[in-house]
């Protein structure tokens, strides 16, 4: 077989098994979607000033949480299991077969990336079924898409950086969740940042790329007059993701750390 | 095809300033089963893991089916299969899928339901891993590394932590495997496991060899002393010169392997004529553990 169809088949087996297993696919759908409805809810009458304009609320966390959709399924969901299969010795198994470990690590990534991708479509039918959301077509469908596989891909990249500073399986939610929570919170995911947010917020957030993938999501979404979808967003992301296939390249592991 | 599967000259091992592996020199020829003997830390996954391609040596040669194991090359991991000393498996998959996704890596594969009978996994077939008892998951590993054919089959202390029964169950696994022609390269530090299932042993201790042949023979154990006792009533006579008394009242004699039978005759001839009864009458061959402790045991603290 060649690299591609190892790599699809590989694919459908990481996919079984991941339904399988009820608390990791469950939380990885219900939490954007149980936030969406949370977050709507509360503040969801409210709007937003960003550059001058005024956003409704609900229209925001549709855009909002699909990006913290991709950030759950790629970025931490892929760091905590693979560093679980790490320390599982699942990992050094697979290194001992004749499966190049860039299939493997290929797809479990293409697979995370399926997941956003479900995830986003779930978001946006769950947005435009109850907050009168719309769904994005034409060049708007085509920024989203971009932005959805840039984002997912380059979310993928840093969860595996991640993985080589993770010393074992039950460090792995907190250190997670330590390096996403504040970001998350700070880049307009969970609270949306508007004009009159302290200037260090902004400054920090436009540092990161979480930041950059709301933007980009609302831009890609909404467009103009609304929200202006900047390249630059999607830029930043994808340079954090190459950054974050760099340093997976160099301190990724296949053995537990013990 | 060359019947040399591995040939190692002088490996080496250093982690900082640790030698965990002094300078070892072995072979394993095709259709056997080599086991490699030591206690923990003696050198034994260290040298397995060399071999498999997890570690690289500081020095040495090692060959594994004519590659360098270092090197990694995939058309040496088709042909070799690993049970690892502690390894994972996704514990959602079914036993069958588990093995038919293994096998997919492989040129060559070995049909699922046959590896599912050789490790005795039948009836489980369709229970995901996660409902696997620790025996039954342990088979799976074995399943696992012989799903493609392999020709060299790596067990790493494969029946570590084993009650007795589950042992005996996986020794079957490990001699079917050797009535379909695979080579084992088996670790362990079971003295039993190695007699029952080697072809040949090396005994290392300290990162040395310090003994290497058939367990039956390894280290003089043929030529080792046959130990007899026996007890007497008080008051009797000693039956040969060479009989020593124990604290416990038992009398013992110890003969070189080729007295026994003539000391038995002797010592049943002598009891008979007299009209005694040897009781609790015992006789001990040298077992490979007598061998391993003298040996392992003189290499301990130096």
């Amino acid at each position: 077989m060649n690299d591609v169809a190892l790599t699809a088949r590989q694919v459908r087996y990481t996919n079984r098994a991941f339904w399988r297993n009820p608390q990791a696919a469950f939380f990885t759908f219900a939490f954007p979607l149980m936030f969406l409805v949370i977050f709507t809810a509360l503040l969801g009458g409210g709007t937003v000033i960003r550059n001058g304009l005024e956003f409704n609320q609900s229209t925001y966390y549709v855009a909002s949480m699909s990006a913290f959709a991709i950030i759950t399924a790629c970025y931490t969901n892929l760091a905590i299991s693979v560093t679980f299969q790490r320390d599982a010795g699942i990992l050094k198994r697979t290194r001992g077969t004749p499966l190049p470990g860039y299939d493997y690590l290929t797809a479990r990534v293409t697979h995370a990336i399926g997941i956003a991708v479900l995830l986003v479509v779930i978001c946006s039918a769950f947005g435009a079924a109850f907050y009168n959301a719309s769904i994005p077509s034409g060049v708007s469908l085509f920024r989203t898409i971009v932005v959805v596989l840039v984002g997912a891909g380059s979310f993928a990249a840093l969860g595996l950086a991640l993985t080589g500073a993770i010393p074992n399986a039950d460090a792995a939610p907190p250190v997670v969740n330590a390096t996403i929570l504040p970001l998350l919170f700070i880049s307009g995911v969970f609270i949306p940042i508007g004009d009159q947010a302290p200037k260090w917020v902004d400054v920090v957030g436009n540092i990161f790329p979480v930041r950059h993938l709301v933007d980009a999501f609302l831009g890609a979404y909404y467009g103009k007059p609304f929200f202006d979808f900047s390249w630059t967003d999607v830029g930043v992301v994808a340079l954090w993701g190459v950054v974050g296939l760099v340093v997976a390249a160099r301190t990724f592991s296949w053995e537990p750390r013990r | 095809m060359s019947d040399r599967v591995v040939e190692v000259q002088d490996l080496r091992k250093s982690y900082g300033d640790l030698e965990a592996v002094r300078g070892i020199s072995f072979h394993v020829d095709r259709g056997e089963v080599f086991a490699m003997l030591g206690p923990n830390g003696a050198g034994k996954t260290t040298t397995t893991e060399i071999l498999e391609g997890y570690r690289t040596r500081s020095a040495g040669d090692v060959t594994v089916l004519g590659h360098d194991p270092a090197k990694r090359e995939r058309s040496l991991k088709e042909r070799v299969g690993i049970v690892l000393q502690s390894t994972g498996i996704d514990p959602f998959l079914t036993v069958t899928e588990t093995i038919e996704m293994y096998a997919g890596y492989y040129p060559s594969r070995r049909p699922t339901d046959e590896v599912i009978e050789v490790v005795g996994l039948a009836e489980k077939r369709d229970t995901r891993v996660n409902k696997l008892s620790g025996g039954q998951q342990r088979r799976l590993d074995v399943a696992i590394a012989l799903a493609g054919d392999p020709e060299l089959l790596f067990l790493d202390e494969p029946t570590t932590g084993f009650d007795p029964n589950a042992r005996r169950n996986a020794w079957e696994v490990v001699k079917n495997l050797i009535s379909i022609g695979k080579t084992v390269f088996l670790t362990t530090h079971f003295m039993d496991e190695a007699q029952y299932l080697a072809d040949r042993v090396v005994v290392i201790a300290g990162g040395l060899i310090v003994a290497e042949g058939p367990p039956a023979s390894i280290a003089g154990r043929e030529q080792m002393r046959t130990r007899i006792r026996f007890r007497l009533p008080n008051g009797t006579p000693d039956p040969d010169p060479r009989v020593r008394r124990l604290p416990d009242d038992t009398y013992e004699l110890q003969v070189e392997a080729n007295e026994t039978t003539k000391t038995v005759h002797d010592l049943t001839g002598w009891a008979l004529d007299h009209g005694f009864e040897l009781e609790a009458f015992e006789i001990t061959l040298p077992t490979l553990e007598d061998v391993y402790l003298q040996l392992t045991g003189a290499e301990v603290g130096t």
